[in-house]
């Protein structure tokens, strides 16, 4: 009989082993899958892994997609690591885009090198904003940040919708609901001529490094890290728990709205209703995937952002559903959840109980 | 063991091995124990007491080694089978259910035709508790009864199955010392009668004054068979824990300076229903002091230690250092102010498990100069905890070993070192030896002293009288959120103090009043 035991240390090999043995698990079941429905798993997985990066276009799409990922993952890093479940930067991500666009067609008119970054910081504002309701919820009124901040996520989306379909709808775009072009001063600059890179990647990057320190050198990142671990320490420490909750979600919400700025006034270049593929989520996988560590975080964002480009071009080539992509993920999240038990439990063969020698009546001992 | 060999061997055991991943727990241990005979088991912990234990009471099968019972070589396989052959076990802690009576919680551990006819055993219940001198209402709820009248339902539960071994576990260290002296009573009884006793401990007078023989274990090996009665503790002792380790401390008599603290009418509610609320207590300290706070688990030590610390806010009263008001402060301002807490659990609150012992420094630590501009100076963290490690003989691979990882003494050295270094004013330390070798005892014990002498105060919340007798130059006790007065240890005996832990004393406000 297997038995599933604790480790007396948790391993860290299986740390770091877990993400890549997920990986592994999940291209076998995808090549599984692709045989199921009948169609060619050689190619398929190809077209799904290895096209996408094969030329210097699709790294940079590779690297357009990277960057919204990377900014919701720094904000849910620092989130995370203070055990604070925030699933909300898509609503972060979405109320970002919102502000920034509202901004970007008040400013439309304007020319100026300043109105690119009053765009964009109004998006970091209203990532904050929606942060900042969630922060409120759990420390003055001890709401379960998880569920608040999933359902802020949806009111976000019914806000942009609503902004998209009425205020802010282009009056000469013949009816679709979306905002009018921003003006070239509210544009990202390109990072690569004849690409869609833009300067968020730098961001992204840059947010990565930034939580690194953090946490590596800071005292606010220590805090965060002992009410992770051990809200009690923290009591006993005197570190500000609420404050420090606060801190935690604002940089959230700063970062994913940052973000949401960043794709409208990037490759977008206005707001239209599918501003986001589900980055704010995929971050969250980001994170886990990446151990909370930057240069994981990095690796695992270029691979989740391979399976959104690797889902378009799927759809085009061998006429599969749009769902591919989110069947990855989910894959690659179930897999990493099972193999991280493996942290800190280990499998072990159970011997035969041996046959009590006197009649052993069945009476649980009630002691431990 | 040099008795004749006319009185019967009850328990025998040859030779028992147990070993767990990494540690052999017992090794090669033989014990002997007669009818009638009151046994101790000594050892510090992790000396394989209650491996040992387990081996004889069923909950663990030795890898080596044989158990004779009555004479015949037995098989012990669980806790229901020993029950049968006639050992009984009371833990540590206590196996009731709160929302149970007493009479249903007996009736648990019985065959199911025993335990149907209730008014039976009722009758039964109450046979044996006055024969042994146990006052128990069979009808009582477990919730409604001290600590000390839950044990006696543990110890009637196994008498009332025919007991002819009767195990207990440390079994004074939650009573008063009136509960200790009528409990004595009952087992001297129980030995007159021919129920053979294995009695768990480490107080050594206790064990001096009530058992025949005593065994005891070092490392998982037997380091000494003795009559305890007729050696002295200190040579007890040495058995315990080898040669070249200190086992007492010698205090010297404290020098009190001026006045340092002074709490007055503090109260805090608990909103918890089964918590403690603090009441009135007033307090006050002076430098170069140890006052020492009594009393048995859950009266109110815990509250008194965070609304100390700044854990808890209280809702009346005030804490007043050097005159000034620190009730409304922060822990980490208090801290500044030169208070320091050891909290009595070490690991998930004095220190985070998982971190390594230089972030644990950096925990408390970080007002001295370990954190500038918000960033932190990991070069003077590892300074500062290597030299907590290095000053306070901390036993462990550097400051980069977790906290999880260290013994509980060692990480307790740490935790008092950690603290001591900052250079408190006032030290509040909850039972800072608890659990704790004899060895690392003696250092926690040389390191308050030597704080004291340096001109701190300190307040020590410990349910070990002989450490706060040894100690403390002013003695008081908890009792359900108020405090006794307080009283010069040498002029407090020992029967007051208990009743102080029972609850017998007039509000310190009228003591206050009167002195």
């Amino acid at each position: 009989m297997l038995l599933l035991e604790r480790r007396p240390v948790a391993s860290s090999v299986m740390r770091w082993a877990s993400p890549l043995l997920a990986l592994v698990l999940t291209v076998i079941t995808g090549f599984i899958l692709f045989m199921v429905v009948g169609k060619d798993p050689v190619e398929g997985l190809k077209f799904f892994f290895i096209t996408p990066i094969s030329d210097l276009p699709g790294l940079a799409e590779l690297g357009l997609k990277m960057a919204p990922l990377l900014l919701c993952a720094a904000g849910l890093t620092v989130c995370y690591k203070a055990k604070l479940w925030n699933i909300g930067a898509e609503g972060h991500f979405l109320m970002g885009a919102l502000g920034a666009s509202v901004m970007a067609v008040q400013l439309s008119a304007v020319n100026g090198f300043w109105v690119l970054p009053v765009v964009l910081l109004t998006g970091v504002l209203g990532g904050m904003i929606w942060a900042a309701i969630a922060a409120g919820l759990k420390t003055h009124l001890h709401c379960n940040e998880i569920l608040t901040t999933i359902m802020l996520n949806y009111i976000a989306l019914n806000l942009l919708l609503y902004t998209v379909h009425g205020p802010l709808k282009d009056p000469y775009g013949f009816g679709f609901p979306q905002s009018a072009m921003f003006s070239d001063s509210a544009l990202l600059p390109v990072l690569i001529e004849g690409t869609r890179l833009h300067l968020g990647l730098a961001f992204g990057l840059l947010a990565t490094v930034a939580v690194w320190v953090l946490f590596a050198r800071s005292f606010i990142g220590f805090q965060l890290n002992v009410i992770g671990q051990d809200h009690r320490a923290a009591a006993f420490a005197g570190f500000r728990v609420r404050k420090l909750t606060w801190f935690a979600f604002l940089v959230g919400g700063a970062t994913a709205g940052l973000a949401g700025a960043s794709e409208v006034t990037g490759p977008i270049g206005q707001l239209v209703p599918q501003v986001s593929p589900g980055y704010g989520y995929t971050a969250i996988i980001v994170v886990f995937l990446g151990r909370m560590h930057a240069v994981g975080i990095v690796a695992a964002s270029a691979l989740l952002a391979l399976t959104f480009i690797g889902g378009e071009i799927l759809q085009i080539a061998m006429q599969m559903p749009k769902a591919v992509t989110a069947l990855f993920q989910g894959l690659l999240l179930f897999y990493l959840l099972t193999c991280d038990a493996f942290i800190h439990y280990r499998v072990r063969l159970k011997k035969a109980a041996p046959q009590p020698t006197s009649a052993a009546v069945a009476a649980a001992p009630q002691e431990v | 063991m040099g008795l004749c060999m006319t009185a019967a061997i009850r328990l025998k055991l040859e030779n028992i091995v147990k070993e767990y991943p990494g540690c052999r727990a017992n090794d090669g241990i033989d014990l002997t124990v007669e009818a009638g005979e009151i046994h101790a088991l000594l050892g510090e912990n992790g000396a394989g007491k209650s491996t040992l234990m387990k081996v004889i009471y069923g909950v663990v099968q030795p890898d080596e080694g044989r158990v004779v019972w009555n004479g015949h070589a037995v098989h012990v396989d669980n806790p229901a089978q020993a029950r049968r052959m006639g050992i009984g076990m009371v833990f540590q802690h206590f196996s009731l259910f709160e929302t149970l009576t007493v009479a249903e919680n007996i009736a648990l551990s019985l065959p199911p035709d025993e335990a149907r006819n209730r008014s039976q055993l009722n009758q039964r219940i109450n046979e044996v508790s006055e024969r042994y001198g146990m006052e128990l209402d069979p009808r009582r709820y477990i919730s409604t009864l001290s600590v000390g009248e839950r044990q006696r339902v543990e110890i009637v539960r196994c008498l009332i199955q025919e007991t002819t071994l009767l195990i207990l576990d440390e079994p004074t260290s939650v009573l008063t010392p009136q509960e200790v002296t009528s409990l004595f009573a009952t087992l001297r009884t129980l030995s007159k009668e021919g129920c053979s006793i294995l009695f768990i401990s480490h107080k050594l007078e206790e064990v001096r004054s009530l058992c025949h023989t005593a065994t005891v274990l070092r490392q998982g090996r037997v380091s000494g068979d003795c009559q305890p009665a007729e050696i002295s503790a200190s040579e007890i002792a040495r058995l315990m824990v080898g040669d070249d380790t200190p086992i007492s401390t010698r205090v010297t008599a404290a020098e009190p300076g001026e006045p340092l603290m002074e709490v007055s009418g503090l109260g805090w509610k608990s909103k918890d229903p089964f918590g403690t609320s603090l009441r009135n207590v007033n307090l006050d300290l002076h430098k170069g002091e140890i006052v020492g706070i009594a009393g048995v688990a859950g009266n109110g030590q815990d509250e008194l230690l965070k609304a100390l610390s700044g854990e808890i806010r209280a809702d009346a009263g005030t804490i007043c250092l050097s005159g000034q008001n620190i009730e409304t402060l922060f822990p980490d301002q208090r801290r500044k102010l030169g208070v320091a807490i050891v909290p009595e659990e070490r690991l998930g609150r004095g220190a985070v498990p998982d971190m390594s012992l230089a972030d644990n420094a950096l925990l408390t630590a970080s007002g001295q100069g370990l954190v500038e501009r918000g960033l932190i100076r990991s070069g003077r963290v590892r300074e500062f905890s290597r030299e907590v490690i290095r000053r306070f003989g901390v036993r462990c691979t550097g400051e980069n070993s977790t906290a999880g990882s260290l013994s509980g003494g060692n990480l307790q050295k740490y935790i008092i070192g950690r603290e001591a270094l900052q250079n408190p004013r006032l030290l509040v330390a909850s039972h800072p030896t608890w659990g704790v070798d004899v060895g690392s005892a003696v250092a926690i014990h040389e390191s308050l002293v030597k704080l004291r002498d340096e001109g701190a105060a300190i307040l020590l919340i410990s349910e070990d009288l002989d450490e706060l007798y040894q100690l403390c130059n002013r003695l008081g006790a908890l009792c359900d959120g108020r405090l006794s007065p307080l009283a010069p240890t040498s002029e407090l005996h020992i029967e007051q103090l208990g009743q102080w832990m029972a609850g017998e004393f007039e509000s310190t406000e009228v003591a206050h009043a009167v002195a």
